[in-house]
């Protein structure tokens, strides 16, 4: 069972696929290479919400389907919730 | 490569449909009353009631003939009557239905009312529908289809599962060199350039470039505050989502990963060969699903995250959904539950090879969930006001 899924290689974030605790390992799958991972959830995570696979800092691209969906804007620890709290759009 | 295979219709000019209608077409909102009397006489018809068809003009006129003549001209349909007021623009839907080669025949109103246009065009209805249920199905392969795609209620398993189904599928329907087609030209908007650089070539990436910039700056032009600039919604965001670009990107994966478009469509219109083709359509799913209808294709690839439940007259929808919730208190809306998925027990790879399953199953003639339960939203898109 796995309660991560990570769309590609190059991605730095995974979803959520269940509520995930903070402090639980969880799971996790790229679904391209169907290659796994462990890791430690360090915040309670809702389903369908991204988690860091690695440490981030203010001005990285956060790499989701390949591909850039925005910039870091406070630094995000690998474990940690990744939302509108530390990643905006580049557009606006 | 091992294309499947199917019993399905080949038509007068060499298309291939899956479905045998016999529909009774009319030209305008009056001429409805006459088309669902036809429709009641003759068992095995089938009205399609709109609500336009007067006082058009220009480009909005060319779009509303281009989808009435392009849903006679559907190769899932067998036989065509068309009604209309006045005999004019009744003959221009019936000339374009006949360049196929299928049997059509118009009826006008005026001069006759009613009750005698509905008893003439019932005679030639109930002629059509006895020589199409003779119709045998033939071997046809699915690289005949054309296959169109778009999503609606979208939700965080759709960009995770439903829509890179689709995708996996796409890229291997292109490959056998089916007829695939996608749009949402609005839902687009963050993942543009991305879409852009998806084009086969550069002539091809302007022209979406130029299509996606002017239903843009519509949308900037006429919105008030609750479109654009405040994407994604709060739904969305509530739901895991966080930027334009990742909301858009989710949508996207129904285009899979190696496929690119070989040209650009205006609403309703036929692609002119093989390979995935861009279309410009609204993102309201029976607007689109009619305008893809239209354009000729034949199975429409509808993935859902909430539970959209639309359905088409004459292009069956298959409906997909990874939200177990959606699949276990909508189960009948759902062609195929693809959930697995999201447990990590169903890889892409497979789930794109069951909804090729589920694409033959259908071509063979299994009701889709849409068509068993009656789901014919049958909606025009309109431009502008009419004069």
């Amino acid at each position: 069972m796995v309660q991560l899924l990570i769309h590609e290689k190059s991605d730095n974030v995974g979803v959520a696929t269940e509520d995930l605790k903070a402090g639980k390992t969880v799971n996790g799958l790229w679904m391209d290479s169907q290659k796994t991972v462990k890791m430690k959830s360090l915040m309670d995570i809702p389903l369908g919400h991204k988690i860091a696979l690695v440490n981030l800092k203010v001005g990285d691209s956060v790499i989701k389907y390949g591909q850039d969906i925005g910039k870091v804007v406070a630094d995000i620890k690998k474990g940690e919730h990744v939302h509108i709290h530390n990643l905006k759009t580049r557009r606006w | 490569m091992n294309i499947p295979k199917f019993m399905a219709y080949r038509r007068e000019n060499g298309r291939v449909g899956v479905r045998n209608h016999v529909i009774i077409l009319p030209l305008d909102d009056l001429s409805n009353a006459a088309c669902e009397a036809v429709a009641n006489n003759i068992k095995g018809t089938m009205a399609l009631p709109h609500a336009y068809g007067r006082l058009q003009f220009g480009e909005d006129l060319e779009l509303f003939f281009r989808t009435l003549i392009g849903t006679g001209a559907n190769p899932n349909v067998a036989a065509v009557v068309v009604i209309g007021i006045e005999p004019d623009w009744t003959d221009r839907v019936v000339r374009g239905i006949a360049e196929t080669g299928k049997p059509v025949k118009g009826f006008s109103i005026e001069r006759s009312g009613d009750i005698n246009t509905i008893a003439l065009a019932s005679r030639q209805a109930m002629a059509y529908v006895q020589w199409a249920t003779e119709l045998q199905k033939v071997k046809c392969s699915l690289n005949e289809l054309y296959i169109s795609v778009k999503c609606g209620e979208s939700d965080t398993t759709s960009g995770l599962a439903s829509n890179p189904t689709v995708g996996n599928a796409i890229d291997k329907l292109v490959k056998m060199k089916a007829t695939c087609s996608f749009g949402e030209t609005s839902e687009i908007t963050g993942a543009e350039l991305i879409c852009k650089s998806r084009a086969t070539n550069s002539k091809v990436a302007e022209e979406f470039m130029n299509t996606w910039t002017a239903y843009n700056d519509f949308i900037l032009k006429e919105k008030t505050d609750d479109l654009s600039g405040s994407q994604p919604t709060k739904g969305n965001i509530r739901g895991g989502l966080t930027t334009i670009e990742e909301k858009a990107l989710g949508n996207l994966q129904k285009i899979g990963k190696q496929a690119r478009y070989v040209g650009v469509l205006k609403p309703a219109e036929a692609p002119k060969g093989k390979g995935l083709w861009f279309m410009d359509t609204s993102s309201a799913a029976a607007e689109a699903v009619t305008l893809w209808a239209a354009s000729g294709a034949v199975i429409h690839l509808f993935p859902t995250g909430q539970g959209n439940i639309i359905g088409n007259p004459i292009e069956p929808v298959i409906k997909l959904s990874a939200n177990p919730l959606t699949c276990s208190t909508m189960s009948e809306h759902i062609d195929f539950d693809c959930s697995a998925i999201l447990r990590g027990e169903m890889t892409l790879d497979q789930a794109g090879d069951l909804l090729i399953e589920s694409i033959v199953r259908t071509a063979n003639g299994r009701f889709t969930a849409a068509e068993a339960l009656g789901h014919r939203e049958y909606v025009f898109t309109k431009l502008y006001r009419s004069a």
